[in-house]
């Protein structure tokens, strides 16, 4: 599969880096490269749902069959009640007689009398059923980590999920605008502003919050060693909420910074959480540096370089000297598209290189892959920002090296994908056992499908159909919350039990995994199939009232994914609750005797 | 060497300059590059009224769903007479404050129009009033949001000369008493939309749209009439305020449905009309003129179609017909 991929896109290579002059034929839209490989990658992900669907099915087969067991011992039961007395009497003088029937002890050793002429034995013991060894160790899940590093993590984790909620919650109003546009004449919730606080919250709120949370733990137990300074931890959670709450209270009043997304914080709010970013880079680089092995894990290089990137990313996207005219917009090509890539793709990169491993108990596959994934990230991701704005005023070539490199992601994102799906060869019976590997598959193939997505997406015939329209939406969604979220989602409830001890209920875990999974399918197949379709009524010079019309079902669709989406957060939350309660009165060895 | 996996400050190190170096290179440089852009010859640069409607534009966010870039690209000619170039966000696109950076006025998505020559295809202020106010008056298929809050309501009794009031149907107003009236922010947010209009370039300048190429078509409708489809024309270019059942907007847009001019034999006041424009009556608003925009034939085709709508029943123009009027009543001075 892969090598046929690679086979497509090196044949099209010359195709994309064609002449500007060059018409573009819209007659055969539907047989264009990007167009057919985006349906493959759509289908690659609607095969993973029909495989873990069936691995599922065949979990409650096997649970099937077992209640078919218990019925026949249960009917043996009742043939031995039936039995009457002297049959019992028959059966149990037999029994009597085989119990009381003792061998005479010197079968082996014969009659002769022993004697240890040499001085061998030191100790002898007449009780070889000893309780030492007879007793079962009681295989426990639970890791001791120090006191500290576990609340950091659940603090982390639980302004993130407090954030995710509020977040989608806005997400969902916002979709609901699109159907009932005069649901209400508040200006604080008009669409204009809200939109950048949902995007703003999920992104430096949830992701962001999740991703320094869970890294915490990584750095520190990598490193076998514990983080430098818990201070500074408690200062960054500080900075960075107070970041989101003071930045959405501007957008919602009205002060943004320009429009530019994710970037619609003005400075002096985005400073505290650009301060959070250099603090906890400090921190952890400090961890790593005084880490009791030789070697950095690979993780580690990940969740450094993403740090070092985004402090660096931040600082050119908020200084001012080069912003006039359209060099607004350069900036902007590059920042919204590595605020993605270098920030939040880099650092759960990271992270899944340890949680995916980790919870599957064995090594990563392969990490010389990982660290050509490393460099080709930073080396590719970087230059493609443009592809934002193809066709735009802004300058060809750099449109062209934008183009050119977003093939190169191909590197990255194989090498990753190979990487993580190799490891997880030889586990797939997790997938039936707990929802971690499902989250983590999920997240992979969205790795692949979404990021291969998005460089078909680069091509200037597929962004001549598909640009300005609902179908960015439909990707970035694929991408920030297929890969973002399911790898975070696989990640927390792959820890998480393991530092507190305690498991959420598997049919929660279910839910949150089924509703997000089918939500975000709706969610992306309604405005994939409409963004197409209101890019070709544009081709066709419609009027444009037209492509509004003909959206409105798709975002009646779109609003019915987005709701189990949300939906699927609570039930998240929730889980999150049980997993973190403090509850003394029932210990987790009390609930296994009973 | 560097001995990354063990080495942590070099791995660091490494890691900063290379992607500093990658970003010099492709953000850094053609950034400042693009502040040495100057404005085209006879560009007018905002008002200050209209600087402070581009901060209400950028306060309530319209870039989420309006962007203002034309594409190097067939279809978005519907949007301008020709491709977006740097200099046209000469003025537009600077720094709005000490607190705020230059307005990302390019956008990414169309949700709604591109607003690069909105000036030019909606001049008329009292159709933007409406529109902000509830979009829906004007458009009935509308998605965007209102912005009541723009606008004051008014007792009539304390209405001035002052100020503008809006022609709103009462069924949109909560108290029939009440009169809608513009606030300066408003006015001064439609005076910035007004002025959105493509500079023309120097003479000898030319930007090309890459051409598309089109499927087809059969054979039938060539011979059929040579003029384009006058009810997507006028879907396009009109029915925003005419609206597409030709009625109009009472108080605000007249009809077209039945009028004396649209069905007069002589059509040539109609065509004069929608070449310069016009505001004779002062219970409507101004129509602007279409002769920049539509060609001949388009006009043809437009009228064409409003003469046979509606229970309209005129006949029919050709080309050449809009030509002769257009030679003829061009020429005298504006």
């Amino acid at each position: 599969m892969k090598h046929l991929f690679v086979f497509i896109l090196l044949s099209f290579l010359p195709a994309v880096s064609k002449a500007q002059s060059q018409a573009m034929d819209t007659s055969n839209w539907e047989t264009s490269p990007g167009v057919i490989g985006t349906l493959i990658l759509v289908l690659i992900v609607a095969s993973v749902a029909v495989i873990i669907m069936s691995a599922k099915i065949s979990a409650y087969a096997d649970s099937m069959k077992k209640k078919q067991i218990r019925k026949r011992n249960k009917a043996f039961d009742e043939e031995l009640i039936g039995l009457t007395d002297p049959e019992i009497d028959e059966i149990l003088e037999k029994r009597k007689a085989a119990l009381t029937y003792r061998l005479p002890g010197n079968e082996l050793s014969g009659t002769e009398k022993a004697f240890d002429e040499k001085g061998l034995i030191s100790k002898v013991t007449n009780h070889p059923d000893n309780p030492l060894f007879d007793e079962k160790v009681s295989s426990t899940i639970k890791i001791e980590i120090s006191p500290t590093l576990k609340k950091i993590v659940i603090y982390y984790l639980g302004a993130a999920i407090f954030w995710l909620v509020f977040g989608t919650f806005i997400g969902e109003y916002l979709g609901m605008k699109f159907i009932w546009p005069e649901l209400d004449h508040v200006p604080w919730l008009s669409f204009g502003r809200l939109r950048p606080v949902h995007t703003n919250t999920v992104f430096w709120g949830w992701a962001s919050l999740a991703m320094i949370g869970l890294g915490h733990y990584v750095i520190a137990r990598t490193s076998n060693t514990n983080i430098y300074s818990k201070q500074l931890s408690k200062i960054v959670w500080i900075l960075i909420n107070s970041s989101i709450v003071l930045g959405n209270l501007c957008l919602m009043s009205g002060v943004n910074n320009g429009g530019g997304e994710y970037r619609e914080y003005i400075w002096p709010v985005f400073l505290l959480f650009a301060s959070g970013l250099a603090l906890t880079l400090y921190n952890f680089y400090k961890t790593v540096a005084k880490r009791k092995i030789s070697e950095i894990y690979i993780s580690n290089w990940y969740i450094l370089a993403a740090l070092i990137w985004t402090v660096i990313l931040v600082t050119i996207g908020y200084l001012p000297a080069y912003q006039n005219g359209l060099g607004e917009t350069v900036i902007q090509g590059y920042y919204m598209h590595q605020g993605v890539g270098m920030w939040f793709m880099t650092f759960t990169l990271g992270l899944t290189y340890y949680y995916l491993p980790s919870s599957l108990n064995k090594p990563i596959y392969s990490y010389s892959l990982g660290v050509l994934a490393f460099w080709t990230q930073m080396l590719f991701y970087s230059l493609i920002g443009t592809h934002h704005f193809v066709f735009s005023p802004l300058p060809w070539w750099l449109q062209t090296v934008a183009i050119v490199f977003s093939m190169g992601m191909f590197i990255p994102v194989i090498a990753g994908t190979t990487n993580f799906l190799m490891t997880m060869r030889g586990s797939w019976n997790h997938i039936s056992k707990s929802y971690v590997l499902p989250f983590f598959l999920v997240g992979v193939i969205f790795y692949f499908v979404g990021s291969s997505q998005g460089s078909f997406q680069a091509f200037r015939f597929t962004n001549y159909v598909w640009h300005f329209t609902d179908f960015n939406v439909a990707h970035s969604h694929m991408t920030m919350y297929g890969i973002i979220c399911f790898l975070l989602w696989g990640a927390i409830y792959a820890i998480l039990p393991k530092i507190t001890g305690k498991e959420p209920r598997q049919v929660f875990v279910g839910a949150h995994f089924w509703l997000a999974f089918v939500g975000l399918f709706a969610y992306m197949i309604s405005l994939m199939t409409g963004g197409t379709l209101k890019g070709l009524s544009w081709i066709e010079e419609n009027p444009f009232i037209e492509s509004v019309v003909l959206m409105r079902e798709y975002w009646v669709w779109r609003a019915v994914g987005g709701t189990m989406m949300f939906i699927s957060h609570i039930v998240f939350a929730y889980n999150f609750y049980i997993m973190v309660k403090e509850d003394k009165s029932v210990t987790k060895k009390t609930i296994i005797t009973i | 060497m560097l001995n990354l996996s063990k080495n942590h400050k070099n791995l660091v190190l490494l890691s900063f300059w290379g992607y500093l170096i990658l970003s010099t290179f492709i953000a850094l440089i053609p950034a400042t590059q693009m502040q040495g852009v100057k404005p085209l010859p006879g560009q007018p640069d905002l008002t200050e009224e209209q600087r402070s409607g581009l901060d209400t534009y950028v306060s309530e966010n319209c870039m989420a769903c309006h962007t203002q870039q034309v594409r190097s690209i067939e279809m978005d000619k519907t949007w301008g007479s020709r491709p977006s170039i740097p200099s046209d966000y000469y003025y537009s696109k600077k720094r709005l404050d000490f607190w705020r950076q230059s307005p990302s006025l390019l956008g990414s998505e169309r949700t709604g129009p591109d607003l690069t020559n909105i000036g030019l295809r909606q001049s008329a202020p009292e159709w933007h009033l409406l529109h902000l106010y509830n979009p829906r008056l004007v458009v009935k298929q509308s998605v965007m949001p209102s912005y009541p809050w723009l606008f004051e309501e008014k007792d009539s009794l304390n209405v001035t000369k002052n100020d503008v009031v809006l022609n709103i149907p009462a069924q949109y107003l909560k108290n029939k008493r009440n009169k809608v009236v513009a606030t300066q922010k408003v006015l001064n947010l439609v005076d910035y939309l007004t002025s959105l209009k493509q500079p023309d370039l120097p003479d000898e300048t030319t930007v090309a749209f890459i051409p598309a190429k089109k499927k087809k078509t059969s054979d039938e409708s060539a011979h059929a009439s040579d003029l384009p489809d006058g009810e997507t024309l006028f879907m396009k270019t009109c029915s925003a305020c005419h609206q597409a059942d030709g009625k109009g907007l009472p108080g605000a847009f007249p009809p077209l449905a039945g009028s004396p001019i649209v069905n007069n034999p002589d059509y040539s006041i109609m065509i004069q009309i929608i070449l310069k424009g016009y505001d004779a009556r002062a219970e409507y608003a101004t129509m602007p003129s279409f002769a920049k925009q539509l060609s001949d034939k388009d006009i043809a085709a437009i009228v064409n179609h409003e003469r046979s709508s509606w229970g309209n029943n005129a006949s029919q123009i050709t080309e050449a017909d809009v030509k002769a009027i257009r030679d003829s009543v061009m020429t005298q001075t504006p």
